[in-house]
């Protein structure tokens, strides 16, 4: 597939590149060496686990050091200039006109204060490239052939009253307002909904195929970068682990770890049905509930979670997912309807249940980042539901706490006595693993656990859950909007839309047709590993309907 | 030409080469531009001009040598985690830790460490510095010098436990409202409101009048002052905390207030605390110091920086700087806790400068 750019002039030339970063008073290696070069219309996805230095290579190729790290060796040749020894003034004029980044979060990108097309024509007439009428015509252009519904007028709203794809969309249009060489997407999409992840990727592949510009494409999620790239290269500690045309290198991974980021999602395991007759374990029923003096979050919301199953709750972001979970541990205490826990209705609020009925039902949080105490020790967040549950002191406690950390595959002795913030994420997320289980729960809900983790410590992450299940006799409800981590581990499916259950059932005869519109939706918008898979769903979906998608 | 200018230009030239040749640019810089200012200077007010900025940049270099070695000196006896902290510290906030622990010393030793008194009349009024006085005697003739050590105490004291007064209301109070929000958070922030709105030193002078001018008086009065300030930024800083996942968490598994108070919160919330807790005790100092200054604070004979400046204050007409000895005492301690803040700013908020 790269045969097509060997005849391509090379737009941008990295050899040898070494970045450092300063930490604890000495720098640092991040980026140890890597050369890349990429051609003008080619486009590069660079793949790795965080911290790989996927992003610090990216904004190298602008010339561009983060804050407190330095580029100490090597060369970055931008089409025949320099860029490590280049002036500050000479980079400047370089960036926004010939090239342009695209980051993670438009939402957090995007100036709150000023209107998307004002932001839009700024670097144009910057750079006088056009006067501001015929910037804003060809914004408008730009915004159709991005399929951003209403081009002429949406450029006029203020970022905050445009959806969060059509932003990203927006930035898209943005960074190709001065027709740059070289654009840098930093993880565009992997912020957003899988429906919504379609229009953007489509709209980028389009726009990228017919101004041929060259871009780097970071992500971590291995399908996105199979649709989107020429080449790819895969990163690991800052060293280049190897690098191939797409399709040669998912059909013939050389490498070890290239292997083993693409097992990842061959996690399997076997179906549970539902045991006759018993009684739920946790019975959701018919809950209503609303945020204060708000709308409506959950309209009658049921279903059951069987003793020792997985019941997944998927849909896209404000579908009600997560305010179940807060009807359920009883933070937000529902309208109407309630919550029966092994046939008995629990408190609605959580300050009216019992010591027994709050052990019962733990949970486990997103972001082990905030879900952990940064400034208390590992022994003590593990310690304290043991003790305040279970009474446990002195030496029982140590033991306990001992026995958790072996569960969870951290070794006590190593880590008994550390501060969150010393830990990986993955190690974190065992962490809140353990903190739950240390309360000797029978349910726990695990709310998006994995999708801030890399997958093949998400895949860890997966394979501990469902070896406690087993061992513990735990249920799970499983609140993710990644479909391929339902795949591997639900037992039972629940699909909500707008605080609805659009469609419930156990897993085999979920992922058969015949789907609800809205799960068929869901399920055909994951990206899968064959490189064709966008374009012949964009086929089947009809290209030009693509870009409604999200307003289903 | 002097000897002292002939020096002092050989010095700075000599300086300035060696800066050059050791290629410390920014130095160079800095001793050559003093070179040529020194020119200038040296003809428009004479040699007097040179020997200032000779003293000068002789009291900055000792002080910045004191505060090095002061420095190393911590970070030698400290244990090893705090001695990696110091070590970052920069030389201002070694200064401000130098002078703070000499305040200290004159403060606990007083007693030892003054030669006279603090209200022992040993001399007639105003009399001028000699051999036993250091500083001259005040206008009773009393000992300015043990004067000056005896008001480390009691004026630093006070302001001391005021401010902790204050912090410790201001604290409790926050991290309650913010811990449990609806009407207490309401009443308790109105009620701050009220006091703040209340012009500070109104506010003490009304107290000092009614209950009168004791000790205890004036710490509820200035604590009451300064609460209302710690209260919002405790509030808004355990605001912050309290939204986080792990007190969701806590709160689930059941636990009290108190326990989310002292365990969850508070272990988040200290640097911002302790930085607030500085810069607080310097307006409390102020406040304590002007009240004395107007009478209203600690009574004679007991010596204190604010009634010193004032009792003394005649002196000023007749070119003495005896009065200002006090006032600079509170300007040198007020300048060293904010080096001090400063720093612990920097290292809690990752404030660049």
């Amino acid at each position: 597939m790269s045969d097509k750019f060997k005849n391509a002039p090379v737009l941008l030339k990295i050899k040898d590149l070494r970045i450092e970063g300063y930490s604890e008073e000495t720098w640092v290696p991040i980026i140890k060496g890597v050369d890349l070069t990429l051609h003008r219309g080619e486009v590069m996805g660079l793949i790795g686990e965080s911290g790989a230095g996927k992003s610090t290579i990216g904004a190298a190729a602008m010339g561009f050091a983060r804050d407190g790290t330095r580029i100490s060796s090597g060369s970055i040749e931008f089409d025949g200039m320099e860029l490590t020894t280049a002036s500050e003034g000479e980079k400047r004029a370089l960036r926004g006109a010939r090239i342009a980044y695209v980051a993670q979060s438009a939402a957090a990108s995007f100036n709150p204060a000023h209107k998307i097309i004002d932001q839009h024509t700024e670097a144009p007439l910057h750079y006088r490239i056009q006067k501001r009428l015929a910037a804003q015509e060809d914004a408008m252009e730009l915004y159709e052939r991005l399929r951003l519904p209403n081009p002429k007028e949406i450029g006029f709203r203020y970022p905050h009253q445009v959806s969060g794809g059509q932003l990203q969309r927006a930035m898209t249009a943005m960074a190709m307002a001065c027709r740059p060489d070289l654009i840098i997407f930093d993880e565009p999409t992997t912020a957003l909904d899988v429906t919504t992840q379609i229009e953007v990727l489509a709209a980028i592949r389009d726009i990228v195929d017919q101004f041929n510009t060259a871009a780097i494409y970071i992500t971590h999620d291995l399908a996105v970068v199979a649709q989107m790239a020429d080449t790819i290269k895969v990163l690991l500690k800052g060293e280049e682990v190897e690098q191939a045309p797409t399709a040669e290198m998912l059909d013939n991974p050389q490498e070890e770890y290239t292997k083993s980021l693409w097992a990842v999602r061959s996690f399997q395991r076997p179906q549970k049905a539902r045991p006759q007759g018993a009684t739920p374990l946790v019975s959701v029923q018919h809950v209503d509930a609303s945020y204060t003096g708000g709308d409506k979050v959950l309209d009658d919301v049921s279903f059951d979670i069987h003793e020792g199953m997985t019941v997944a709750v998927v849909g896209e972001s404000g579908s009600g997912k997560s305010t179940t979970a807060r009807v359920i541990t009883g933070l937000l205490p529902p309208t109407q309807g309630g919550v029966m826990f092994k046939g008995e209705a629990l408190p609605p609020s959580y300050k009216d249940r019992t010591k027994d009925q709050l052990r019962q039902a733990q949970m486990i949080y997103q972001m082990a980042d905030t879900a952990l105490n940064p400034k208390v020790r590992i022994s003590e967040i593990i310690g304290r539901p043991a003790q305040f549950y279970s009474g446990l002191s002195g030496t029982k406690l140590k033991a306990r706490v001992d026995e958790l950390l072996d569960l969870i595959e951290l070794e006590p002795s190593k880590y008994y006595n550390r501060y969150p913030p010393e830990l990986s994420g993955g190690q974190k997320q065992r962490i809140g693993i353990a903190r739950a289980l240390a309360a000797e729960p029978s349910f726990i809900i695990c709310d998006e656990v994995t999708s801030a983790l890399d997958q093949l410590v998400a895949e860890g992450i997966l394979k501990l859950l469902d070896r406690l299940q087993r061992e513990l006799n735990l249920a799970y409800m499983f609140i993710t909007h990644d479909l391929a981590t339902v795949r591997s581990i639900a037992d039972e499916v629940v699909v909500m839309q707008h605080g609805r259950v659009v469609e419930a059932g156990p897993k085999d005869v979920m992922f058969t047709p015949p789907h609800h519109p809205y799960t068929d939706l869901l399920l055909s918008s994951v990206p899968e590993m064959d490189p064709n898979w966008l374009t012949t769903l964009l086929e089947e979906r009809g290209v030009d309907n693509v870009g409604e998608a999200a307003d289903v | 030409m002097s000897l002292f200018v002939i020096i002092y230009f050989i010095a700075l030239v000599a300086a300035s080469c060696l800066a050059a040749y050791y290629k410390q640019r920014s130095a160079f810089v800095l001793l050559f531009s003093l070179t040529l200012i020194s020119f200038v200077l040296g003809i428009v007010g004479g040699a007097g001009a040179l020997r200032f900025v000779a003293i000068s940049a002789g009291l900055l270099a000792f002080a910045a040598g004191v505060s090095y070695c002061f420095r190393e000196f911590l970070v030698v006896i400290a244990p090893t985690a705090l001695g990696k902290e110091l070590k970052t510290a920069p030389l201002t906030a070694a200064f401000g830790m130098f002078i703070i622990f000499t305040y200290a010393i004159a403060g606990i030793f007083a007693p030892w460490i003054a030669p006279f008194g603090e209200s022992e009349v040993i001399a007639s009024a105003f009399a001028p510095a000699d051999d036993t006085m250091l500083l001259g005697a005040d206008q009773l003739g009393r000992d300015m010098f043990s004067r000056i050590i005896y008001g480390a105490r009691n004026t630093v004291g006070l302001a001391l436990s005021a401010t902790l007064a204050a912090f410790f209301m201001g604290a409790f109070a926050g991290l309650l409202a913010a811990t449990r929000g609806g009407w207490l958070d309401q009443v308790l922030g109105r009620a701050a409101d009220v006091i703040m709105a209340i012009p500070s030193l109104i506010f003490a002078l009304l107290m000092l009048s009614i209950f009168g001018p004791q000790v205890f008086v004036i710490i509820v009065a200035v604590a009451i002052i300064y609460a209302p300030r710690v209260f919002r930024l405790t509030r808004a800083v355990a605001g912050n905390v309290v939204v986080m996942d792990y007190i969701e968490a806590a709160k689930l598994r059941g636990e009290k207030t108190g326990y989310l108070i002292r365990k969850e919160i508070l272990p988040n919330a200290t640097a911002p605390l302790v930085a607030e807790f500085g810069l607080e005790f310097c307006f409390v100092f102020l406040l304590v110091a002007g009240l004395s200054f107007l009478g209203l604070g600690i009574q004679p004979p007991t010596a204190d920086w604010g009634s010193m400046v004032r009792e003394n204050a005649t002196l000023i007409s007749f070119g003495e700087i005896t009065p200002l000895i006090p006032a600079a005492a509170i300007a040198l301690l007020t300048v060293a806790v904010n080096f001090v803040v400063d720093w612990m700013l920097f290292r809690s908020s990752g404030l660049k400068e």
